[in-house]
């Protein structure tokens, strides 16, 4: 066993773990107990298991703990709450962008790293931004939506 | 953030039945039967008794207990918007558990898009009955004539005025002892105030700040991680296994039993290195059909017999009459369900009892077959609903929930079981392929005379409790066999007035993969047929596609929707195809032809050099009767659509003889959002009208409305799903050919 340093959703976290390779997706839902990120495919194409990494949306089932040290990460638990949400999550709420909702994760950090980067995108935009993040309910129109809400215009 | 101090969102604890047992019961885990757990509470869970359905609690809430479960549907909201509109209680004071064996009444599985339109009229009625007991015991305590007292806000009020008896002193933390009155009256739709508006779901926040617990975040103490090795191939045995193959991870337990093959481990991430790690000499099953050989494959497999399901008038004497002939074949692939989270559960199996935790859209019906794959009494197996990720029918959750239990039963721990995306992709059961036939016949002047559907579809096993689980097959423990493809035969008739019909069925026995009910079973690929034939037939007779269905149709409500979705897309009449690129067509369903009405057109651009098809825009006109949440209705007919979009244009399993191939997103990709067309969804409220399912009818129209779009663009029938880019363009070279 190992120790990994990680600065999570700005606290200091350490996890003890065997393996250097296990994948930060696992590391984030069991070793940290942030269990908000989804684990969908662990091959790096669905976006179920997005977090930022210093500020840069990126899939977790690809980062081994060991590319992760001294990195700074916000989960989407360290987005917002349910009572003090995101601009992003208040968008996504207001739209009621969630069927199933295990895709929103995915979506609401990406979106959120879009924004963050480009605070006014148009439609396609968001859609080329979300173009590799899979949604099996069909929940897009008004993802997008919410996206577009927090953008401000079309 | 650990499990043992986060509730689950959708419940509150704390009214949990006065409290302590919800908590006993995640974590302690004592592997409560449905009769103990029931005793103790004084619970009934038998649907024919008000106290199923609802608990008064002393402080005022209102616990409603619902045997049907929301899948993402926003049923959530829906359901306590039926109960507090009938009841008279603001739904902000009502608690709802949903799916546990133990608490619930066994409502039938959400299934079939009937969660409103039965189970929330079961619980509309219990609702109805509670109030009417609520006002005759609130009568006797105010000494006032029964007739002389409304509810609102969850008091019993004089009408006259003056003060009345809240719910909590007329009958707090007391049973009813009622039975369900089928015919206590129920509150006039014009007076609804909370039914027919877009209450936000109660779920949504949760769901995107991360807080949600799913099935996949759902933790019992002691619990192991599981992962089920399996086979290269369907139908595999299990020869051997290399037991040193994992020596390099320390603490992993390999559990086989016959055919079953697992490992399990205190750490997730080791799990999934032994499963990877673990070497085992397999036996092949028997051969499967390619996909690509699949329509030859249903022609030569043996049959179980022929069957007329349906039949209006005479078809034979109707075709003699009609010299003008038309056919059309049509071919629906294997389809996965494909859900965005593959299937995850937890099982605690004791000798006296088992526990599981899982996502089943039908926690009681399953109830049996675990407690058969045990020997235990049905009684001393108790299944409880966690939302888990989209599943539009049965996808892999039953499957990790039997393989849990396998593991559970070996090692003697609670087993949670995730598949990993190769398992669903490959395991899943999946939607049955179908062959689909058409003849009609038509007069010179072009009147249909006569209409036959047939299809090549596997059979159902009469009275199947429940479709079989893997990992009870592999372990060899006892479960009914047989097949279920769900109601796959439907909708093989146009809703048209047309004097001669009728749909044989040719009966498979067997289906190349275990079948399961995928999001309106049969019904797109049935409807793909009736209406792109339809589309045929006004061209043949010269006539628009439009003007000839509203001919045809004698239905009122089904004119309607028609004629506005014509107008909602701004609908150019045309008796012959465009064949310029651009095209758009129409289809119109009654689904099930019985229930929801909607009418669908799309606008479609085809690339002709290429074959790419790029939807630009839907128009959707929807009666589902009367509404009880506009809002989740529109939710449940953008899913559909998009959906269904996705089976259409990209989804196919892919079976190289032994076993899918199709096992990632690449392989089986679905509709990306850069791919999403415009929508313009029309409600048509009827609150007069019961309610119909918004769940499914939606899907049926998509397949068929593309193809008539295509084909106004191209002048090409695809006449096989999916309608991939290689395939138009095969198609549309043929038909250059063949024209010259
Ligand atoms: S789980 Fe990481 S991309 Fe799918
Ligand atoms: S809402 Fe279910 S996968 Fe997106």
């Amino acid at each position: 066993m190992a120790k990994y340093q990680f600065t999570v959703n700005g606290v200091q976290r350490t996890a003890e773990l065997r393996d250097p390779d296990e994948p930060m997706l696992y590391v984030f839902r069991n070793a940290l107990g942030l269990k908000g990120v989804k684990y969908g495919c662990g091959l790096g194409q669905c976006g179920a298991c997005t977090v930022l990494m210093d500020g840069e949306a990126v899939r977790s089932c690809q980062i081994p703990a060991s590319a992760a040290v001294e990195k700074k990460f916000t989960t989407i638990e360290g987005l917002g709450t349910p009572e003090k949400p995101h601009a992003v999550q208040a968008a996504f709420i207001e739209e009621q962008a969630a069927q199933c909702g295990y895709c929103a994760n995915g979506m609401v950090m990406t979106s959120a790293a879009l924004l963050a980067h480009t605070p006014h995108p148009n439609v396609n935009d968001v859609k080329q931004a979300l173009a590799d993040n899979l949604c099996r309910c069909g929940t897009h129109d008004r993802i997008v939506k919410a996206v577009m809400n927090v953008a401000g215009g079309r | 953030m650990t499990h043992s101090t986060t509730s689950i969102s959708n419940i509150n604890r704390r009214h949990f039945l006065g409290g302590g047992l919800f908590v006993a019961m995640s974590f302690a885990t004592p592997a409560l039967s449905q009769s103990s757990a029931a005793s103790k509470l004084g619970k009934t869970n038998d649907p024919k008794d008000v106290d199923a359905y609802f608990a008064i609690h002393a402080d005022g809430r209102v616990t409603l207990y619902s045997g049907k479960v929301d899948l993402g549907t926003g049923s959530r909201a829906a359901m306590r918007q039926i109960a507090a509109e009938e009841l008279g209680v603001p739904t902000s004071r009502i608690d709802l558990i949903e799916g546990d064996t133990a608490l619930t009444p066994d409502q039938g599985p959400t299934s079939g898009s009937n969660g409103i339109a039965k189970g929330g009229m079961q619980i509309r009625q219990a609702a109805a009955t509670a109030r009417d007991a609520l006002v005759k015991l609130a009568a006797q305590k105010l000494n006032l004539p029964a007739a002389d007292l409304d509810v609102v806000d969850g008091t019993v009020r004089p009408l006259a005025g003056g003060k009345g008896v809240s719910f909590a002193e007329v009958l707090g933390d007391r049973r009813f002892d009622v039975k369900l009155d089928a015919k206590a009256p129920l509150r006039k739709p014009e007076t609804y105030k909370i039914v027919g508006h877009a209450h936000k779901r109660p779920d949504v926040p949760a769901k995107v700040t991360g807080t949600h617990v799913f099935m996949h975040d759902f933790e019992v103490a002691g619990m192991w991680h599981g992962r089920t090795i399996y086979p290269p191939s369907v139908g595999a045995s299990l020869v051997s296994v290399d037991e040193a193959s994992i020596k390099h991870i320390p603490g992993v337990k390999i559990v086989r039993v016959k055919d079953y093959l697992g490992v399990a481990a205190a750490n997730e991430w080791d799990a999934i290195l032994a499963s990877r790690a673990l070497k085992a000499v397999w036996k092949d099953g028997p051969t499967l059909p390619r996909h690509e050989a699949m329509k030859e494959w249903i022609l030569s497999s043996p049959q179980v017999g022929d069957e007329v399901i349906e039949k209006r008038g005479d078809y034979q004497a109707g075709a003699a009459e009609g010299a003008r002939k038309l056919k059309s074949t049509f071919y629906w692939p294997l389809q996965s369900h494909a859900s965005l989270g593959p299937s995850c559960a937890i099982a605690d199996v004791k000798t006296d009892g088992a526990t599981i935790w899982c996502s089943s859209q039908s926690t009681h019906k399953y109830t049996s077959s675990f407690a058969k794959m045990l020997s235990l009494p049905q009684d001393k197996v108790r299944l409880i609903y966690i939302d888990g990720s989209g599943c539009y029918g049965m996808n892999g959750h039953e499957d990790a929930a039997a393989d849990a239990t396998v593991m559970s039963r070996e090692l003697g721990l609670p087993v949670r079981v995730q598949w990993m995306r190769e398992d669903e992709h490959g395991w899943d059961p999946k939607g049955a392929p179908q062959l689909i036939a058409q003849e009609a016949s038509m007069t010179a002047d072009g009147k249909i005379t006569a209409w036959k559907t047939e299809m090549w579809v596997p059979k159902g096993t009469e009275k199947l409790p429940n479709i079989p689980l893997l990992a009870p097959e592999s372990a060899g423990l006892p479960q009914v066999p047989g097949l279920s493809p769900g109601g796959i035969s439907g909708g093989g008739l146009p809703a048209y007035e047309i004097p001669n019909m009728e749909v044989q069925v040719h009966w498979l026995k067997a289906s190349p993969l275990r079948p399961s009910h995928l999001r309106a079973p049969g019904k797109i690929g049935n409807l793909l047929a009736v209406e792109t034939f339809m589309d045929e037939l006004a061209l043949e007779a010269g006539k628009d596609p439009v003007a000839m269905r509203v001919e045809l149709l004698k239905d009122k409500r089904g004119v309607e929707v028609l004629k506005r979705t014509a107008e909602a897309f701004g609908w150019d009449a045309r008796v012959k195809p465009r064949k310029d690129g651009k095209g758009r067509g129409i289809a119109y369903t009654k689904y099930k032809n019985a229930e929801t009405y909607v009418g669908m057109a799309m606008e479609v651009d085809v690339n002709v050099d290429t074959g790419a098809i790029a939807v630009k825009r839907v128009v959707c006109v929807h009666d589902c009767g009367q509404i009880i949440n506009p809002d989740s209705v529109r939710s449940q007919v953008e899913g559909c659509i998009i959906q269904t979009l996705s089976r259409t244009l990209l989804e196919e399993v892919k079976l190289d003889g032994k076993r899918v191939t199709s096992v990632d997103w690449a392989s089986y990709p679905i509709l990306t959002f850069p791919l999403v067309p415009e929508l313009k969804i029309e409600l048509i409220d009827r609150p007069n009208e019961p309610p119909m399912g918004a769940g499914e009818a939606a899907t049926a129209p998509v397949s068929a409305a593309l193809a008539n779009a295509i084909f106004d663009a191209t002048g090409v029938r695809m006449r096989s799903v999916p309608f991939t880019p290689q395939r138009l363009k095969a198609a549309l070279l043929e038909s250059k050919t063949s024209t010259g």
